[in-house]
């Protein structure tokens, strides 16, 4: 028992990561656009997390940097990086009704490519490694509540024992849970994904929602990276650390059966599964299976749903289809 | 007049070559409701769709209250009040009610506002919908109220509703229509678009008649009766020379009896029909669009699940085969020849990217053995039909798609009667099409007759139906009400059995 | 663009989609290459940015690639399993079953054949024998794979796209489990020994013979989809399902068989690759060709010989940038970022082909829905059926 609350308490860093991809990925999808691009933009965001860090310890210099400031540069810049990714995705596919399914995989092979070549060139031009001081990188595995919290039994560790990315995230679902329940604009957003002829009947400019949100749902995956890149892979860039989370992302947000609130237990669960083998030996489980129960299980539930035909739990009826007001 | 909300002057509208309105003028009246009656493609939708802003009309004016008006989106009609209620109703099947009816306003959401707003007007109208219900969940009548809830919840004035009651029970029906009144009694405009007589009579003020396009007469609804609106809707008699031959000893060939299927909403769609197709006899099938013809003949070829009855085919040698239950390959292994045009030309009876040769292979793509089809037969049919019937495509590779309409149907029609088939079903054949080609295809019909073919045609204009067919079925919602003879029928006999359920008067 | 119509009259850009007659197949071809240019452009400047001449690079490249016999050889060797899983993927396209599933359907025909490369390899068996069962394995795990989501697809209407997805990184994790479990070498290593030689497929002109194994995929592929049964059953779903179950075909069926057999020639695809060039199993296998390849089958326009033109282009920029990485310390990854623009650039221009497009000037005061239902009315002809195929779907079908 003890073992489940610790691994659980572990997950957290993993799964932080996974948190802001998976929402990212809910707010682009729920637009009615389904950008396969996530690994892609994920990639990015690490990268450029990580660079701008860096840049901007060379600009204040190691002593005069402060963790917050980096903090905030980090996340400004995996921002911007999902952000331009989405841009391009919504170019191609809203604007030239590219086909979405395609134009994503081809943002992976772009971001990824892209990542790694800053990766390296940067490398190549700081000679050795890119990565902060150790300070900064304190302050970016900080964790912020005091330390008789985390003493509570069982749940102290988990609740309170998280970097402050994981409360980010958290904030960052629920906020979008709100938007999505609450807002005018998070009605508008649904209707565009569930059916663009009815919001555009009723007068929604639907480009501008899904532009918005594959852009903004980009930024939010990217950061996503950069948490990764600067918690779990201790902020240096190794090639090829964060392959398979952005894909992990996409079988979440089904998982989740596109609901941010959804996500931040599922990013636990999954989280959890991915770093079991560590923690529980089940005797005659191969330890590395552990790794495709999060697939397995997604799969469950889309087939389920599909089953019970549960009109809750389906993706947003126009999913990955693009629209063009003469078609009709 | 004071009284006036909308009128149309002079109004004409055409699709390319085609004229859907010409010289339409319409007075649209507060405080009252108009019915627009018609037959199917007399151009009512296409008049009132230029109202809401969906079309723009080629000639004519419009005027609201008074002032000439241009509308050029949904969005202008709303601002002259003017809302429009379609046959495809335009909801987001995840929101509740209250969501759907907000989308696209410019107001704050407040969704306890929205519920009390929603729920005044239910009251003062009548209808009865919870605000917190999922469209998912709904209806199609509890739909089609939401749709009527957010035209009025926009502050509409003019409210145009397109054939409402085409998908309601009769009990939902007198629901829309004390609905309608409470409105008529609120000073609201109501044009109401429908080609059922009895509605016009239970519930209109004033009934517009549209025929072919073209305006009519408007007349009020107390002074006419169900006769004079028939004669003015269908019009006179024409004549149009189209041969009827008499085949001799016609012999019993499909056996219809008590066939009911229903759709996958549970809403009967055929109930309880029962008919017989004869050797060298053309059956017509009369009646209002979506009267059950579709289903009728995708139940007899197999497409359509039955949900009880029988269709029984019968043998030259007078033995028979049932055939509900069967799917079109395995009608087609037990030796039942049958041909079938159905309405949806490209979407169900050929494959519009594809050539002639391709497309006729569609019937015979199964033949012989192995992995690899024989494109030969296809291709020597595909050269006799091009050649027979005149298709004018620049080789039988070109995709059928990029054909004129009329080519597309004689390669779809070529096809079936290709192998002269015992029961020819056809759906809307000449729709369409140019008055030669219909020709054409009514020879060919009556070449397939007179071959000995048990021909069904599902069509729409009364005068080819009367002229053309040995006998004619009509179709009421679903069931018979009436098999009268073509060569003695008259049209306004067929017109009023077309909108009486049963058969009974309304 | 909506808003801009309720401000004005007319807004300033609208689009129509052309009708078919309109189509230029030069100016078709014309857009394309210029697609190709532009990316060609774009991608420079990641390597402007290394300090190197672009110009001089993509030279390299080229003859990086296609320079001496080696390097074509190598180009050759990449080529294969991607032009592979293109192929597999085309009927599914073409029937717009969205199986983006190649990747793990490769996977499990790679591990497949490694448990009788493992099992038999040392045995007394002759290679053509276990060569014979390892293919035979390949088709049946890859089939299985793809056949799985068919199956819901058919009777559930799971969605594919999503479902297909998830099998890849499952097959992915049986591979990884295998590499660092029961079949790894020495323990900790996490790699699998290689294989015996009789595993081995023989080289055919300094290549292994996966290449005619391809060729005769290419070629295979091409008759079923243009002579067979089959090939027209796929065909006339992807086009209408209604017309199909018109003609008495059984959609479901034919869903799962196609699934299978797409999956199969994936797991062909993972064959070649492991008895052709790894000559043992890791979750690597394959390498991001699955991805690619569905980028591959839909530039092509499901044209197999088209197929080989575009994987060509793609492993000529992928072998090429390790020359250029080689010999002027470009990061080798510019491949990715070039390859990736390469898609944009050719997935955006078909847009450009199959979309009119007109300015605000160059038309009159007619309102953008009259004047749009007029012109469907004169292209589409007077039939009022004819609109009933949505455009994309005409366009999948091409």
């Amino acid at each position: 028992m003890t073992a489940i609350f610790a691994l659980i308490a572990a997950a957290g860093t993993y799964a932080t990561a996974l948190m802001f991809g998976t929402i990212g990925e809910i707010l682009t999808e729920k637009s009615g656009n389904l950008n396969l691009g996530v690994e892609g933009m994920m990639y990015m965001g690490g990268i450029f997390g990580l660079v701008t860090a860096n840049r901007y310890e060379a600009l204040v210099g190691e002593t005069g940097s402060v963790g917050f400031i980096a903090i905030l540069f980090a996340i400004l810049g995996s921002f911007a990086a999902g952000c331009i990714a989405g841009l391009i995705f919504a170019f191609i596919t809203v604007t030239l009704r590219a086909n979405q399914n395609v134009t994503g995989l081809a943002m992976t092979t772009f971001g990824t490519g892209v990542a790694k070549f800053v990766g390296e060139h940067m490398r190549n031009k700081l000679g050795g490694y890119v990565s902060v001081s150790n300070h900064l990188k304190e302050s970016f595995h900080q964790q912020i509540f005091p330390d008789f919290l985390k003493r509570i039994p069982f749940v102290g560790k988990i609740v309170f024992g998280q970097p402050h990315f994981f409360y980010l995230g958290i904030l960052v679902a629920i906020l979008l849970h709100l938007f999505f329940t609450k807002t005018k604009k998070g009605l508008y957003l649904r209707a565009v994904g569930e059916s663009p002829a009815t919001a555009d009947a009723a007068g929604i400019n639907m480009t501008r929602y899904r532009y918005l949100a594959t852009m903004i749902g980009g930024g939010i995956s990217a950061i996503g990276g950069m948490v990764y890149t600067m918690t779990t892979a201790g902020c240096v860039w190794i090639e090829g650390s964060l392959s398979g989370v952005g894909w992990l992302s996409v079988a979440l947000v089904i998982f989740c059966t596109w609901r941010p609130l959804n996500g931040i237990w599922g990013s636990m669960l999954f989280g959890s599964l991915m770093i079991m083998y560590l923690w529980i030996i089940i005797p005659f489980f191969p330890q590395e299976l552990y790794k495709i129960l999060p697939y397995v299980v997604t799969i469950v539930v889309l087939i389920i749903a599909s089953m019970k035909n549960n009109k809750e739990k389906q993706p947003p009826a126009n999913l990955g289809l693009n629209y063009f007001r003469e078609e009709r | 007049m004071q009284n006036c909300a909308i009128e149309l002057k002079n109004i004409r509208k055409t699709f390319g070559p085609v004229v859907a309105n010409d010289g339409i003028n319409l007075q649209i009246n507060r405080g009252e409701i108009l019915c627009l009656l018609g037959e199917n493609g007399s151009g009512k939708t296409t008049l009132m769709n230029m109202l809401s802003g969906i079309y723009q009309p080629d000639g004519g004016e419009i005027y609201a209250d008074g002032r000439k008006v241009t509308i050029r989106s949904p969005h202008d009609a709303f601002k002259n009040g003017i809302g429009m209620i379609h046959q495809h109703y335009h909801l987001v099947d995840v929101f509740t009610a209250a969501q759907n009816i907000i989308l696209g306003l410019d107001e704050a959401m407040d969704i306890g506002r929205v519920n009390t707003r929603v729920k005044e007007i239910c009251d003062r109208y009548g209808f009865g919908i919870d605000p917190k219900m999922k469209v998912y969940d709904m209806s199609v009548s509890q739909k089609q109220t939401v749709e009527i809830v957010k035209v009025l919840y926009r502050g509409s004035e003019i409210l145009i509703l397109d054939e409402p009651t085409a998908v309601l029970t009769p009990q939902e029906t007198d629901k829309l229509f004390a609905v309608l009144r409470n409105m008529r009694r609120d000073n609201k405009a109501i044009v109401l678009i429908t080609h059922k007589l009895a509605e016009v009579m239970a519930v209109s003020d004033k009934v517009a008649i549209l025929r072919k396009g073209r305006y009519i007469a408007t007349v009020n609804t107390k002074e006419t009766s169900p006769g004079e609106l028939t004669d003015m809707m269908v019009g006179r008699a024409v004549t149009l020379n189209l041969d009827r031959p008499k085949y001799d000893n016609p012999e019993d060939k499909l056996v219809v009896e008590g066939l009911t299927v229903v759709d996958r909403e549970g809403i009967k769609k055929l109930n309880n029909v029962s008919f017989t197709a004869r050797t060298g006899e053309i059956l017509g099938v009369a009646g209002i669009a979506g009267s059950g013809q579709k289903e009728l003949l995708e139940s007899i070829s197999g497409l359509y699940p039955v949900k009880s009855g029988s269709i029984k085919f019968v043998n030259t040698d007078k033995t028979t085969v049932e055939l509900v239950g069967k799917t079109p390959t395995q009608i087609k292994e037990i030796g039942v020849g049958m041909g079938f045009v159905p309405e949806d030309r490209l979407g169900m009876g050929l494959v519009g990217s594809m050539g002639m040769t391709d497309n006729m292979m569609l019937r015979s793509w199964r033949e012989g053995r192995g992995l690899f089809f024989n494109r030969k037969k296809p291709q020597d049919l595909a050269d006799r039909v091009w050649k027979k019937l005149d298709v004018v495509t620049p080789s039988t590779e070109f995709p059928v798609r990029r054909m004129s309409g009329g080519n597309i149907q004689k390669v779809l029609v070529g096809r079936e009667i290709a192998s002269h088939p015992p029961v020819l079903l056809t759906a809307y054949a000449v729709r369409g099409l140019d008055i030669n080609t219909s020709y054409a295809i009514y020879n060919l019909l009556n070449d397939q007759k007179m071959g000995g073919s048990a021909v069904m045609y599902v069509g729409e204009e009364l005068d080819v139906l009367m002229e053309l067919c040995d006998r004619i079925l009509v179709l009421c919602d679903g069931q018979v009400s009436g098999i009268v003879d073509g060569r003695t029928a008259t049209k306004e006999e067929i017109g009023l059995l077309m909108t009486t359920v049963g058969g009974k008067e309304a | 663009m909506s808003d801009k119509a309720k401000k004005n009259k007319t807004p300033f850009i609208r689009l129509s989609k052309k009708s078919e007659s309109m189509l230029d197949p030069r100016k078709a071809v014309a857009i394309r290459i210029s697609s190709v240019v532009v990316a060609l452009i774009l991608g420079s400047i990641p390597i402007l940015l290394t300090g190197v001449n672009p110009v001089k690079a993509y030279g390299i490249i080229v003859q990086g690639s296609l320079g001496n016999k080696i390097y074509l050889q190598q180009t050759i060797k990449k080529m294969i399993p991607l032009l592979c899983c293109a192929l597999a993927i085309g009927p599914c396209f073409k029937m717009r079953f969205w199986n983006i599933g190649a990747e793990g359907q490769l996977t499990a025909g790679a591990i497949a054949c490694s448990a009788i490369a493992i099992w038999f390899g040392k045995s007394s068996m002759p290679s053509i024998l276990i060569l014979s069962l390892m293919f035979i394995f390949a088709i049946v795990a890859g089939g299985i794979w793809g056949f799985i989501p068919g199956y819901f697809k058919a009777k559930y209407n799971t969605n594919e796209t999503l479902f297909t997805l998830m099998m890849n990184y499952i097959a992915i994790g049986i591979a990884k489990w295998l590499q660092g479990g029961p079949w790894e070498g020495r323990k900790g290593t996490q790699i699998i020994p290689i294989f015996d030689r009789k595993t081995f497929l023989p080289n055919v002109l300094g290549v292994h013979c996966g290449w005619i194994i391809v060729l005769l995929i290419v070629i295979i592929m091409h008759y079923y989809m243009t002579r067979t049964k089959h090939g027209f059953e796929v065909a006339v779903i992807g086009d209408s399902e209604n017309t199909a179950r018109y003609a008495g075909m059984n959609v479901g069926w034919i869903m799962m068989r196609t699934m299978f057999l797409s999956g199969a020639i994936c797991g062909i695809a993972g064959f070649v690759v492991v008895a052709g060039a790894n000559h043992t199993l890791n979750d690597v296998v394959a390498d991001g060709n699955g991805f690619t390849a569905i980028t591959v089958s839909w530039l092509s326009q499901l044209n197999s010989y088209v197929m080989i033109l575009i994987s060509a282009l793609l492993a000529i920029i992928s072998k090429g940038s390790k020359t250029l990485n080689q010999r002027v310390g470009v990061p080798a990854s510019v491949a990715e970022i070039v390859s990736g623009i390469l898609l944009f650039c050719m997935l955006g221009c078909e847009f450009f082909i199959n979309y009119e497009i007109k300015f605000r000037w160059s038309r009159d005061k007619d309102a953008k829905k009259s004047a749009s239902t007029a012109e469907q009315a004169k292209n589409g002809s007077t039939d009022g059926n004819r609109s009933s195929i949505p455009a994309n779907t005409s366009k999948e079908a091409e």
